[in-house]
């Protein structure tokens, strides 16, 4: 099994350690439901160094992108800003979502899932033998994400004024080289925050000041939790090879335009939505009490669907999903909790955001 | 190390027994359960009057983790179930043996009792 380079540091802070995509990573430290809403009403940092930083580099890396992936960076104007986007299939199915990084128009940063390393970077490599372009692994590098409406604050706190004036002026979505470092205000769970990249040697330092500065260390319990409330998607569950980004609630993803950008899956995506998509991508709220888990049965009008992400939320106080459903289905259904149909409302797939129910 | 009283019986599934001496029994998680499930946020627990043999499942907790299922450890009918738990599912990780019981049954086969684990043997089981 894998470790992060903080591996000893969340044996310290009393991390249960689990298997997550061959890491052993701290699923949490104490209480996943404590570390939810510290990250909701205060501040709290994520090792995600186990997910995948690469760097594209070379005249043709943007040709390439805009070949590889399924949204646009040509939307990306400014240097720092980043873009979501899926990679399709051929057949305009998921391989991953990712994170692309406009340095400048020859130099890239892109974060991929761990889960799907290796089919991703096999996947890019031979896409990319036709273009000038080339794509390094940046394993020496350690990613922390600290997440939440203190989170900036008590982060420039412990910084050095220079860096401050770099990083303070970041609107959402922009990064920043900050020396060998890599500071994005970007995140996973609909708080505001950074998410910075270091090399390795320095990561149990950089472990230690955010401890000191009252960042505490959350598990990837409250991680799946807090994404889940946010309504953003988890490659493996939400989506995969098996579906397109149109009933993955990934639609708004999909650069259409100019027309005449040839990425992979357009013709696939084309054809899907020419003969009309059948299903929709849905949040649901438990009527009753219970738990929501992925891939439960989902009844409505118009016919069956099924959850692709369930859990209790803290915020909410509620059991709450994400659901793939007819096309036709209304604003309530019944889902199957073992065996016995239990109602839940039919709602747009985002709980709460910046601390508070979006409901 | 979790804790394992010594006056209470257990199952190899980690429910724990108290014999009240008068044909009933009190049920509930152990500490070492409810440390594998995580904060738990919510318990569906059996109706009065409802009859089980041992090892049926009969209830079910939830963590923000998973639900995992909870039998019964003697054969017998349930007597009352512990509806602060259902309020406050959160008393199983605080209290396993106390306020966070699930439910009392009056027990069909007294020998059953004897075929419990004690605390030594369950203490054992978790450590393997």
């Amino acid at each position: 099994m894998q470790r992060t380079a903080l591996y000893a540091k969340h044996l310290e802070s009393g991390a249960k350690m689990v298997d997550f995509a061959g890491w052993e990573m701290p699923i949490h430290y104490g209480s996943q439901l404590q570390e939810h809403h510290q990250v909701r009403n205060d501040a709290g940092m994520f090792d995600v160094s186990h997910m995948v930083i690469l760097d594209l580099v070379g005249a043709q890396s943007k040709a390439f992108l805009q070949y590889l992936l399924a949204n646009n960076v040509d939307k990306l104007k400014d240097s720092g800003k980043a873009l979501y986007s899926c990679m399709l299939t051929p057949e305009g199915t998921v391989i991953d979502d990712l994170i692309v990084y406009f340095i400048t128009e020859t130099q890239w940063r892109i974060v991929v899932n761990a889960g799907t390393r290796d089919k991703d970077i096999a996947w890019m490599q031979q896409q990319i033998a036709s273009f000038d372009a080339t794509l390094t692994e940046r394993d020496d590098l350690s990613m922390i994400a600290v997440q939440g409406p203190n989170a900036r604050a008590k982060v420039m706190g412990i910084m050095p004024a220079n860096e401050v004036a770099i990083v303070e002026p970041l609107k959402a979505f922009y990064g920043a080289f900050v020396n060998d470092w890599f500071i994005a205000r970007t995140g996973y769970t609909g708080e505001d925050g950074f998410e910075m990249m270091f090399p390795n040697e320095q990561a149990h330092k950089v472990f230690d000041a955010l401890l000191a500065a009252d960042i505490k260390p959350i598990g990837l319990g409250a991680r799946d939790t807090l994404r889940l409330e946010a309504g953003m998607n988890l490659y493996g569950t939400d989506m995969d090879e098996t579906t397109s980004p149109l009933v993955s609630g990934l639609g708004w993803t999909i650069a259409w335009q100019p027309e005449d950008r040839n990425f992979i899956g357009r013709s696939a995506l084309e054809a899907l939505k020419a003969a009309g998509i059948p299903q929709k991508f849905v949040g649901l709220v438990l009527e009753g009490k219970g738990v929501l888990r992925s891939h439960m049965k989902v009844v409505c009008e118009g016919g069956e669907g099924e959850t692709t992400s369930g859990t209790f939320s803290p915020t909410l106080g509620v059991a709450i999903a994400l659901a793939r459903v007819p096309a036709s289905c209304g604003d309530t259904c019944n889902v199957d909790i073992r065996g016995k149909l239990h109602p839940a409302k039919v709602v747009k797939p985002v709980f709460a955001r910046n601390g508070k129910s979006v409901l | 190390m979790s804790n394992i009283p010594s006056d209470l019986k257990y199952t190899k599934s980690h429910e724990w027994v108290r014999d009240n001496g008068d044909g009933t029994v009190t049920v509930g998680i152990t500490d070492h359960a409810q440390e594998l499930l995580g904060d738990l946020v919510h318990v569906d627990l059996p109706e009065p009057g409802t009859e089980f043999g041992a090892e049926d499942g009969c209830a079910v907790a939830e963590s923000v983790k998973a639900a995992s299922d909870i039998y019964a450890p003697v054969p017998g009918v349930i007597i009352e179930s512990n509806e602060a738990v259902q309020d406050s599912p959160e008393l199983i990780n605080s209290d396993p043996y106390g306020d966070g019981w699930l439910f009392t049954m009056r027990v069909d086969d007294e020998d059953a009792l004897g075929e419990l684990l004690d605390a030594d043997a369950y203490k054992a089981e978790c450590d393997e």
